[in-house]
């Protein structure tokens, strides 16, 4: 089979969405197991919004043939340069074959994907807590707050110290940063509580953003009924077309009408932090 | 210049590409233009609203999707209400696929959704017949034409039966289909098959048992598609594994008025596009005025055998 031309349509407010060729800038091992990829997207760029996410179509290698496209959430947005970056754990035969592209490499993307992160008017304090490939899909928010002078407050969870990628970047938006992690045990979950409960009552948080962890989600799920503030996150699952018509990624929700599967791509990624079962 | 329209019983089409129900959606019309469509097609509705199948409900291969979604939706008043109203800012006719588990459940679904806004009912006969043990409709000729015929009783909107490639018989299923009184028939819906994980030993999807779809099913049901048309006289609408403008005109050739392209909008969403398209370049290359001419053009006069070969040697 011949693979069509993209056709995507000229018109961007008419037609936000669409499949594009990005050029490969970079694609280099940041750390063990994960990747960082840099694609000349002008158009995706152009269009994307944090928390949003672009549907990838893995190239065939020897090993594995993708048939679907691959979900990622975009790791940075840059307007300026008309680029796409993207953070991923190189886990299935999807993300091997992503692996092998080289910088000039062309890779077939669709997108922008979903519901992304939302600020809302008169905000001042985000938290982010994160963990793993989750800091990844949250760094646009960071970078979304910095633009609108919403302070953010970021806490990143990892293994171990080596596998806080996402630092350097939040700093330099102007997030403050917290680390912990498993090596030194400062990541257990009561240990975030505390330090959860401690930034929320001595400086005020008027969103709770999590993507990552299960046991993270659940506690901000506590605090944020606790204090009465907003929460967001951000889920991933095996998806289909992307774009709301297959209906492959539902994932269980509580609605007012009860538990009922709702679409991860098209009604989410992001989701109010209450619905959300499980990470 | 050419003439891309094709008529599907009382229904006339600007072109022959239209989507396969279920891999169509609002989200699209953030991609493209839909009026350039043939016609739009609807995801499947029941009598009752579902939630849809366990999870997982999708198994990749190299070439083919196998999927258990099982048919969520939101019952027929919200699909009036909602989805029918949504579309009537397009131009291409607005075409409704309803399944039922029974002949008296069909009928009523079929008035239910027969409002403005709906220009065609497609039926899915491919789900289990309470009344059968389960059976699907499509896989028996005589539950295929009672539930056809109740439903044009109950409804004055063009009928398509959309069949199944699991039935034995395909081109009795089809004539049964016929004699109830469809107007078309959609050859063909997904094949039921299964995925295990060896070293799990379970299934790999939830519900057990899917429907394949995608480029790998195009030889049986491009063959099931030729196989129907030459054993009805109402029009046939090919879909199975169709991703390109050349699949598209391999079953028009077979016997085919119009196509729809199902599984490719998942990877490809603007493909349809293409494929319209490439079938109009296709027409201008060969000298070919009407699209619809290409419809059972298929030269199948057999090769020679080897021994007229040797007669004529």
């Amino acid at each position: 089979m011949s693979e069509p031309a993209p056709k995507a349509a000229a018109d961007l407010e008419r037609f936000p969405v669409g499949e594009m060729i990005g050029t490969v800038v970079e694609n280099t091992a940041v750390n063990d197991g994960y990747n960082h990829l840099v694609l000349d997207a002008p158009r995706g760029a152009a269009t994307a919004k944090a928390g949003q996410f672009f549907h990838l179509l893995c190239p065939p290698t020897g090993e594995h043939t993708p048939f679907l496209r691959r979900p990622m959430s975009i790791y940075r947005i840059d307007r300026g340069q008309g680029r796409l970056e993207f953070l991923y754990k190189i886990v299935g035969g999807g993300t091997k074959a992503l692996a092998t592209l080289k910088a000039g490499d062309g890779l077939n993307i669709f997108g922008p994907l979903g519901v992304g992160f939302t600020l809302e008017d008169g905000w001042k304090h985000v938290l982010m807590v994160a963990r793993g490939v989750g800091l990844a899909t949250l760094a646009p928010l960071a970078e979304l707050a910095a633009e609108r002078d919403v302070r953010v407050t970021a806490i990143l969870s990892a293994r171990s110290p080596e596998f806080m990628m996402s630092e350097e970047y939040l700093r330099s938006v102007g997030a403050k940063v917290i680390t912990v992690n498993d090596a030194d045990g400062t990541s257990n979950v009561d240990d975030v509580e505390r330090t959860v409960r401690g930034i929320v009552e001595a400086e005020g948080v008027d969103l709770l953003a999590t993507c990552g962890s299960n046991r993270l989600l659940l506690m901000l799920q506590c605090l944020a009924r606790e204090y009465g503030i907003a929460g967001q996150v951000a889920l991933e699952q095996l998806m289909g077309c992307g774009i709301g018509m297959c209906f492959v990624c539902v994932l269980p929700f509580r609605t007012p009408d009860g538990l009922a599967y709702r679409r991860v791509c098209k009604d989410g990624p992001v989701f109010p932090i209450e619905e959300a079962l499980s990470w | 210049m050419v003439d891309m329209s094709v008529q599907i019983g009382r229904v006339s089409l600007a072109n022959p590409v239209m989507p396969g129900s279920g891999t169509f959606g609002e989200g699209l019309d953030d991609v493209m233009d839909l009026n350039r469509l043939g016609a739009i097609v609807a995801k499947t509705i029941t009598p009752e609203p579902r939630e849809g199948s366990p999870l997982p409900r999708v198994v990749e291969y190299k070439d083919a999707f196998l999927g258990a979604i099982g048919i969520p939706n939101k019952g027929p008043e919200h699909f009036v209400r909602e989805i029918a109203s949504f579309y009537r800012q397009f131009s291409p006719p607005f075409v409704a696929s309803i399944s039922a588990p029974t002949v008296e459940a069909f009928g009523k679904i079929a008035a239910d959704v027969s409002k403005p806004g709906i220009d065609i009912l497609e039926i899915n006969i491919s789900c289990p017949n309470l009344e059968k043990d389960g059976k699907a409709f499509a896989m028996d000729p005589d539950a295929t034409e009672k539930a056809i015929r109740r439903i044009t009783e109950c409804t004055d909107l063009p009928v398509w039966a959309k069949l199944s490639p699991n039935a034995g018989d395909a081109p009795t299923v089809a004539q049964a289909a016929e004699a109830g009184g469809a107007e078309a028939l959609t050859v063909a819906n997904a094949m039921v098959g299964m995925a295990i994980d060896a070293e799990a030993m379970r299934p790999r999807l939830g519900n057990i048992t899917g429907g394949m779809t995608g480029p790998a099913t195009k030889p049986v049901i491009l063959f099931m598609a030729y196989q129907v048309a030459r054993s009805v006289s109402i029009p046939v609408i090919g879909c199975g594994g169709i991703s390109t403008a050349e699949d598209a005109i391999e079953y028009m050739l077979a016997g085919a008025s119009a196509i729809q392209a199902g599984t490719v909008n998942f990877i490809h969403p603007a493909a349809m596009l293409d494929i319209i398209d490439g079938m109009e370049a296709y027409c201008r290359r060969k000298g070919i005025e009407r699209v619809s001419d290409l419809t059972g053009a298929l030269d199948d006069d057999e090769g020679m055998k080897l021994e007229q070969l040797a007669k004529s040697a």
